[in-house]
């Protein structure tokens, strides 16, 4: 038996009416057809399908589309306005080389965002931490640390530190 | 992974989830956190006809203290345990043990009721709630009943939570002044299951005397084992470095792990009793600060 949903994505609102066992993810993906969030292991292990439900930070492999009824989702698409300025995070990652394939960075910049609202100011120990449940199999993860300071420094207002390739 | 199909249902209060879960029986099972039914489910594992949502029932998201005891909701979140300034107060144990599960995403969605009514060893707040020696209240139509930890893990998956019943809230008394508590599991990699694991909670008195201690281990049997004569070895007598190997030694010795990609059973004794050690160390460490 279905069951309809009241959901605010990016901030348009949508009725739906899901089956049930709809994991949020298909939702996201294919009835609203923002495929910017990725589904990588699909058993809430790799983080690729990383959004804001409520603001936090959530695998929504692993949560039905029924659970976000009243609920407000974020996912990468409505980080930044279409045609706007990058957010800081996503100016970050561009700015740092914070990626290479692009597969993990939906979910890796959501994470981080919930990440720097709760400790604006984090210490590398705390990024690493932060975003121990996303996985990178390109970058390494340094490049993502340092785009993730990045973001961090410019969303206070401070002075970014330079970008330039250091040649040794 | 797409689950077999369910009747969905949230009900907006615990008569109304319990008045369900008596309807439904065992064709029933209540959603909390879901981060362990939903994968389940997926793999198909876990087939239930109907799934009680009760994450919007009120009254299940507290953590207080009142008389001596502070009580968690079971709807509470790993993140919330983990930031919690109450619970980090009385139990640095916390923060020891959320750091360890999961990863920050899971966390936000996973609960501590769901956690332990799961019902497996492998998981890490069973031996945390040992060693705090804590209860947990089980919600039925009848009313309310208290269930001692030690009588609440039966088996592989299952608990004291019998049909028609949820588990509601935690309760864990707040320990004397001179009491420490520290948590470590072995894994392999963030987010795995303990190797082995030990939860340890001990108070010293006058002279270096442990007037209390209570010490729990994870994944080493098939239900979430109390460590009875390492907690002897200590009970009474003044810490020391000889009480403590002997707790190690039986804990290693008492423990029933077995052999899989974690480890050869040889190894896991190994291990737990190198854990068991070492938290006597920093909970004695933490009770004398």
């Amino acid at each position: 038996m279905n069951k309809t949903i009241n959901v605010t994505v990016n901030g348009t609102k949508h009725t739906l009416d899901v089956e049930p066992r709809l994991l949020l993810v298909h939702m996201i993906r294919e009835v609203l057809n923002l495929t910017g969030t990725h589904i990588g292991c699909d058993t809430s292990s790799c983080g690729a399908c990383t959004i804001l439900l409520n603001g936090k930070s959530i695998k929504s492999c692993t949560v039905l589309a029924v659970q976000a009824d009243g609920k407000s989702i974020t996912t990468i698409e409505g980080l930044a306005p279409e045609g706007g300025p990058l957010h800081p995070l996503q100016e970050g990652f561009k700015e740092n080389h914070g990626l290479h394939c692009g597969f993990c960075t939906p979910g890796m910049i959501l994470r981080a965002h919930e990440l720097l609202e709760k400790n604006p100011n984090p210490t590398e120990d705390e990024i690493r931490w932060g975003i121990s449940g996303n996985l990178c199999r390109c970058t390494g993860y340094n490049n993502i640390v340092k785009a993730i300071t990045w973001a961090g420094t410019k969303m206070r207002g401070e002075e970014t530190p330079s970008t330039e390739p250091e040649f040794v | 992974m797409i689950a077999q199909s369910f009747q969905y249902e949230s009900p907006g209060s615990l008569s109304e989830a319990i008045s369900l879960l008596n309807k439904y029986g065992d064709d029933a099972k209540v959603l909390s956190g879901g981060h362990s039914l939903i994968p389940m489910m997926k793999l198909r594992l876990a087939t239930p006809a109907y799934l009680i949502d009760i994450n919007g029932i009120p009254g299940l998201s507290h953590i207080s203290e009142d008389g001596g005891i502070v009580r968690i909701g079971a709807l509470v979140r790993e993140a919330e345990v983990e930031h919690s300034d109450l619970l980090a107060k009385h139990f640095p144990i916390f923060r020891d043990v959320t750091k360890l599960i999961a990863d920050p995403q899971v966390r936000n969605m996973g609960t501590l009721g769901g956690n332990l009514a799961h019902g497996d060893a492998a998981n890490d707040h069973p031996a945390v709630m040992l060693a705090l020696r804590a209860s947990v209240a089980i919600t039925s139509a009848e009313g309310e009943r208290e269930v001692p930890i030690d009588e609440f893990f039966f088996g592989f998956y299952m608990t004291a939570v019998q049909q028609g019943e949820i588990l509601t809230e935690i309760r864990i008394p707040v320990p004397p002044n001179g009491t420490g508590s520290a948590y470590h599991k072995l894994e392999r990699k963030v987010g795995d299951y303990a190797t082995s694991g030990a939860a340890v909670q001990l108070t010293i008195g006058e002279m270096g005397v442990v007037t209390a201690v209570g010490i729990g281990l994870t994944n080493v049997n098939s239900v979430p084992l109390r460590a009875v004569r390492s907690e002897e070895a200590l009970l009474g007598k003044p810490l020391s470095e000889e009480t403590i190997a002997l707790a190690a030694q039986y804990a290693s010795e008492d423990c029933n792990p077995s052999a899989d990609l974690r480890g050869s059973e040889e190894y896991k004794r190994h291990v737990t009793g190198v854990l068991v050690k070492r938290m006597i160390h920093k909970a004695a460490e933490r009770a004398l600060n």
